[in-house]
C-alpha cells in the first residue's frame, strides 16, 4: 500500500476526530446541526476512500448512506423539527465547554494508548483507524452525557455511530459492514422519531396525537 | 421408530396439545381433550422407554438435531439411566393426565392450567433426554418456568403468589448453580456435550459436587434448600402437585445422578461425607415438619422432603462404596435409591390424587375440617390407605422393599475402610429408622383424621365419591404399588442395566432365585419375599374373619359412637390432627421447631373458653431465608433509586463504566509490557 493512500485515510479519520471536537464546542443549535452534517460528509469520504483502497465496492453503500441520510436528510429534518417545536436555540450544557474539551482530549489520549498497544500487531492502517474511531465514539458519548437537550443528545448519538462505522470499515475484511451500517441507520431514524414523540409528550403529557385536538378547540 | 425418536416426537406433539383445547367448544371438552392427548402421548413414550430399558441392555441411542445454538445444535441420548427416568416421568405423567381428565372439571380457571401442563410434561421429558449442557439447562429452565406458571395458576390467593415468588427465586438460583457446575465440567476446552465431559476430568470435581448439590438439591428439596417446596407444591392444582412432588423432584435426582455419577469422574471419599449427613437431616426434618401440618397437601409436600432424603442416603452410600472400590455394594445402594425413586413417584402421586379428590369434593385441604370421609368416599379412602401403607414402608407394598434395600446397604458400611464413613453411616441409619417410624405416625394421622371418625363440617358430610377417571388413576397407581411390592425381583432386574452403566456392577440377578424372593447380598445374610408376606397377610386375615364370623354373629350393627361419657357428642370433640401430633411435638418440636404451648385458662367463674395456643418457628427459614430475603429487600429499595434517573444520568453510568474499563485495560497493558 503506498504512503499516499495511508496518509489520506489518516487525514480523513483524523478530520473526524477534529470535527467531533467542533461538535463538543458548539453551543448553538443550527451550528451544531451544520457541523454534524460536515461530520457525516467526512465519514462518507473516509468510507469511500477505504472502499477505493481496499478494492471493496460494497463499502460504497455505507458511504452513500452516510452522505445521503446523515449528511443531508437528518440534518434538514432536525432543522425543521427545531423550528417547528420552537426548541431553545442555545444549548444548555452540563459543566463548562472548557472542562468538557479538556476531558475530550483526555479521552482521545486514552483511546490512543489503549488501541495502539492492544492492536500492536495489526497493520498500521487498521490500527490507527481503530484508534481514531474509538476517539470519535468516546467523544460522541461524552457529548450525549454533557448535553441536556434532546436534539444535541441525538447528534451525540449519531456521531458515536459514525465512529462505529469508521471502525467497521477501517478494519479490512470485516464481515457484514453494509448490514451493520443499514441497521444503525434504521436505529438512528427510530431514535429521531422517538425524540420527536417525546417532545410531544413533554408538552402535552401524552404521545396520543388526539390530545392535540383539545388544544385546537375541537370537540369529539 | 426407535424409542428415542418416539420420545423426541412426543415433545412437539405435547407442545401442540393445547391447540386441541383452543378448538374445543367448551372448557370441559377442552379439558378432556388436552388431558386425554397428554395421557395417550405419555403412555406411548412410557412404552417406548420401557422397551428400551428392558430390551436394549444399556446400549445408548443418541441423536444430534440441528436446532438450538448455531454450529452446536442439540444432542439427545437414551441410555439405561435416562430410559429408567423416562419411565418414571411418563408413568407419573400418564397417571396425572388420566386423573386430570376427571379432576380438571373442577378447575376454576382452566385457561391458566391447560396451556402449561403439556409444556411442563415436555420440559421434564427433555431434561431426561438431553445430552449436552445447553439442552439440559434450557430444558431444566423450561420445566421450572412452566411449573411456576402452574403454581401461580390460582394467583388471586396471596399465599400462592408468595409461593410462586419464592419458587421462581429458588429455581433461578438452582439453575445458576447448575450452570456454574457445567462450566467447571466443560473446563477451558469448552466441550459442552456430555460425551466430551465424560472423556475429560473436571478441574475441581469437589466444587462441581457442591454446586450440583445446590442446584439439583434445591429442585429436589434437600434441607436447607427445601423451603420453597412445601409452599409451591400444594399451591398448584392437585394433579400438578402430584407431578411436581412425584416426578419433578425425581428429575432433579436424575440431574444429580447424571452429573455426579456419570460426568464428574471417579468420586472422592469425602463426597459421601457431605451427602449422607445432609440426606439424614433431610429425612428427619422433612418428616417432623410433615407431622406438624394439618393441611393435607402441605403434609404430603413435606413428606416428599423426607423421601428425597431417603433417596439421597442411597446415593450417598453408593458414592461412598464407589470411592472405596466396592462396586457390588455401590450397585446395591444405587438400586435402592433408584427403586425408591420409582416407588415414591407411584405412591406420592397416588396420595396427591387422593388429596385432590378430597379437595374437589369438599373444597377443603385442612384436615381439621374433614373426617368420616370413608363413608362418603369409600373407594378413594381405600386407595389412599394403600398409598399410606406403601409410603409408611409396611410390607408387602413397594415402599418397604426400597427402604429395606437401603438398610441392607447401610449394613454393608462396616466393610468400608474409611473410619469416618464407618462411624457416620450407622448414625444416619438410626435417623432413617427414626424417620420411617415417624412417617408411619404421620400417615396414621393423615388417614385417620381425614377419613375416619365423624365429619367435622358440613362439607365433609356431603362429600361425593370421585369420578371414574380419577378413581381409575388412583386404582392403577395402587395396583402398581402392590405389584412392585410383591415382585421386587423383577424391578431390581429391570433396573440392573441403568445401575451397571453408572457404577460398573449390578446386583445379583434375582430372576434365578426360586419363589420370587430377593437376596441383595447373600442368602446367609438376608432375603425377603413380598409374595409370601402378601399371601400370609391375606390368608391370616381371611381365616380370622372366617373364625370371627363363624363363632360370632354375622349381622352388621350400627350403634352410636362411644362418646367418652360426654352427653353432647359434637364432632369437634374428636381427636384432631394437632392433638394427634402433640406428643411428638413435645418430644422433638420443642428443640427442632422451638414449639411453645401456652394455655390461657380463665379464672373460676369466668365463662370464657379456655384457649391453647401453639407457636412454632422454622429454624431453616429463620437462619437462612429471612436474612437473605431481608437483605434482598433492602438492596432492592436502595437500588430502586436507579430506576428513576434521567436519560443523561443513565448515559453517564454507561460512559463512566466504559472509560473505567478502558483505563483498567490500559493499566494492565502498561504493567504487562
Amino acid at each position: 500500500m503506498d504512503a499516499t493512500a495511508l496518509d489520506v485515510a489518516h487525514l480523513l479519520a483524523g478530520g473526524m476526530v477534529l470535527i467531533s471536537f467542533l461538535l463538543l464546542y458548539q453551543d448553538r443549535m443550527f451550528a451544531l446541526l451544520n457541523v454534524f452534517a460536515l461530520h457525516a460528509i467526512v465519514l462518507a469520504a473516509s468510507v469511500a476512500w477505504q472502499a477505493h483502497i481496499q478494492n471493496a465496492p460494497h463499502l460504497y453503500v455505507p458511504a452513500a448512506i452516510a452522505l445521503i441520510l446523515k449528511g443531508i436528510i437528518i440534518p434538514v429534518a432536525l432543522h425543521r423539527v427545531v423550528i417547528r417545536l420552537g426548541i431553545h436555540r442555545t444549548i444548555e450544557t452540563v459543566g463548562g465547554i472548557g472542562p468538557t474539551m479538556l476531558l475530550g482530549m483526555g479521552l482521545v489520549a486514552l483511546s490512543m494508548v489503549v488501541m495502539l498497544r492492544a492492536a500492536a500487531t495489526a497493520d498500521p492502517l487498521a490500527r490507527e483507524d481503530l484508534a481514531f474511531a474509538l476517539s470519535v465514539l468516546l467523544l460522541g458519548l461524552l457529548m450525549m452525557v454533557t448535553r441536556r437537550n434532546a436534539v444535541s443528545q441525538i447528534v451525540g448519538f449519531m456521531s458515536l455511530e459514525n465512529g462505529l462505522i469508521l471502525a467497521a470499515t477501517g478494519a479490512k475484511g470485516m464481515p457484514l459492514v453494509v448490514e451493520i451500517s443499514v441497521a444503525f441507520s434504521v436505529l438512528v431514524a427510530f431514535i429521531v422519531i422517538g425524540v420527536f414523540l417525546f417532545r410531544i409528550r413533554e408538552r402535552f403529557d401524552s404521545v396520543d396525537v388526539q390530545a392535540l385536538d383539545v388544544y385546537r378547540g375541537e370537540q369529539r | 421408530m426407535t424409542p428415542l425418536a418416539v420420545a423426541l416426537w412426543s415433545i412437539p406433539a405435547l407442545l401442540c396439545a393445547p391447540m386441541l383445547a383452543a378448538t374445543a367448544p367448551r372448557w370441559s371438552a377442552a379439558t378432556r381433550r388436552t388431558y386425554g392427548a397428554c395421557f395417550a402421548l405419555c403412555f406411548i413414550v412410557l412404552v417406548a422407554a420401557f422397551v428400551h430399558l428392558v430390551g436394549a441392555r444399556n446400549t445408548a441411542a443418541s441423536l444430534h438435531l440441528p436446532i438450538g445454538l448455531p454450529w452446536i445444535g442439540a444432542h439427545f441420548r437414551l441410555d439405561g439411566l435416562s430410559a429408567f427416568f423416562l419411565v418414571v416421568v411418563n408413568l407419573g405423567a400418564a397417571g396425572a393426565s388420566l386423573f386430570a381428565i376427571g379432576y380438571g372439571e373442577h378447575e376454576e380457571s382452566p385457561g391458566r392450567v391447560l396451556p402449561f401442563y403439556p409444556a411442563f410434561l415436555a420440559g421434564m421429558n427433555l431434561v431426561v433426554l438431553a445430552d449436552d449442557a445447553f439442552t439440559f439447562l434450557v430444558s431444566w429452565e423450561f420445566m421450572s418456568l412452566s411449573s411456576w406458571a402452574l403454581v401461580v395458576a390460582h394467583h388471586k390467593d396471596p399465599d400462592n403468589r408468595r409461593a410462586g415468588f419464592i419458587y421462581i427465586m429458588m429455581a433461578s438460583f438452582g439453575t445458576l448453580a447448575l450452570l456454574l457446575a457445567f462450566g467447571l465440567l466443560a473446563g477451558g476446552s469448552g466441550g459442552y456435550s456430555f460425551t466430551e465431559m465424560r472423556g475429560t476430568t473436571a478441574a475441581l470435581p469437589g466444587l462441581v459436587l457442591l454446586l450440583v448439590l445446590l442446584g439439583a438439591g434445591s429442585k429436589a428439596g434437600l434441607v436447607p434448600l427445601h423451603v420453597w417446596l412445601p409452599l409451591a407444591h400444594p399451591a398448584a392444582p392437585s394433579h400438578v402437585s402430584a407431578l411436581m412432588s412425584g416426578v419433578m423432584t425425581k428429575v432433579a435426582v436424575y440431574g444429580f445422578i447424571r452429573i455426579v455419577f456419570d460426568l464428574n469422574g471417579p468420586p472422592a471419599w469425602w463426597w459421601s461425607v457431605v451427602v449422607i449427613p445432609l440426606a439424614g437431616i433431610t429425612c428427619v426434618l422433612g418428616v417432623l415438619s410433615a407431622l406438624m401440618q394439618h393441611d393435607l397437601k402441605r403434609l404430603l409436600a413435606y413428606h416428599t422432603v423426607e423421601n428425597i432424603g431417603i433417596i439421597f442416603i442411597g446415593l450417598g452410600l453408593a458414592l461412598a462404596f464407589s470411592a472405596h472400590k466396592m462396586p457390588a455394594a455401590a450397585a446395591l445402594a444405587l438400586t435402592a435409591a433408584l427403586l425408591h425413586v420409582f416407588n415414591h413417584s407411584l405412591f406420592k402421586s397416588l396420595l396427591f390424587f387422593g388429596a385432590g379428590a378430597v379437595l374437589a369434593s369438599t373444597r377443603e385441604r385442612d384436615m381439621e375440617h374433614l373426617g368420616g370421609l370413608i363413608h362418603r368416599m369409600p373407594l378413594t379412602a381405600f386407595t389412599f390407605l394403600t398409598g399410606c401403607v406403601a409410603i409408611s414402608a409396611l410390607p408387602p407394598l413397594n415402599g418397604f422393599v426400597s427402604e429395606w434395600l437401603t438398610f441392607q446397604a447401610i449394613l454393608l458400611s462396616p466393610d468400608v475402610p474409611s473410619w469416618g464413613i464407618k462411624l457416620l453411616v450407622p448414625a444416619v441409619g438410626a435417623m432413617l429408622a427414626l424417620s420411617a417410624a415417624l412417617a408411619a405416625a404421620c400417615f396414621v394421622k393423615a388417614f385417620g383424621v381425614t377419613f375416619l371418625g365423624r365429619a367435622r363440617t358440613g362439607a365433609a358430610q356431603t362429600a361425593q365419591e370421585a369420578d371414574r377417571f380419577s378413581l381409575a388413576a388412583m386404582f392403577g397407581a395402587a395396583a402398581l404399588c402392590l405389584l412392585v411390592g410383591i415382585l421386587p425381583g423383577v424391578a431390581i432386574d429391570v433396573l440392573a442395566p441403568a445401575v451397571e452403566g453408572l457404577v460398573g456392577a449390578r446386583m445379583p440377578s434375582q430372576s434365578t432365585i426360586s419363589w420370587l424372593s430377593i437376596v441383595p447380598v447373600a442368602e446367609s445374610r438376608s432375603s425377603y419375599n413380598g409374595l409370601l408376606v402378601f399371601v400370609f397377610i391375606t390368608m391370616s386375615t381371611l381365616v380370622a374373619i372366617e373364625i370371627i364370623h363363624r363363632f360370632a354373629s354375622r349381622a352388621v350393627r350400627r350403634g352410636p359412637a362411644w362418646d367418652c361419657g360426654f352427653p353432647e357428642p359434637s364432632p369437634a370433640t374428636q381427636y384432631t390432627a394437632d392433638s394427634f401430633a402433640q406428643p411428638i411435638r413435645r418430644v422433638f418440636g420443642e428443640v427442632v421447631f422451638m414449639a411453645r404451648e401456652r394455655v390461657d385458662m380463665p379464672a373460676p367463674g369466668n365463662a370464657q373458653p379456655a384457649r391453647m395456643t401453639v407457636t412454632q418457628r422454622d429454624p431453616v427459614w429463620d437462619a437462612i431465608y429471612s436474612p437473605i430475603s431481608g437483605a434482598t429487600s433492602v438492596a432492592a429499595d436502595k437500588l430502586g433509586y436507579l430506576q428513576f434517573l434521567t436519560i443523561r444520568q443513565y448515559l453517564s453510568l454507561v460512559f463512566v463504566a466504559l472509560v473505567v474499563l478502558l483505563f483498567v485495560l490500559m493499566l494492565v497493558m502498561l504493567v504487562w509490557t
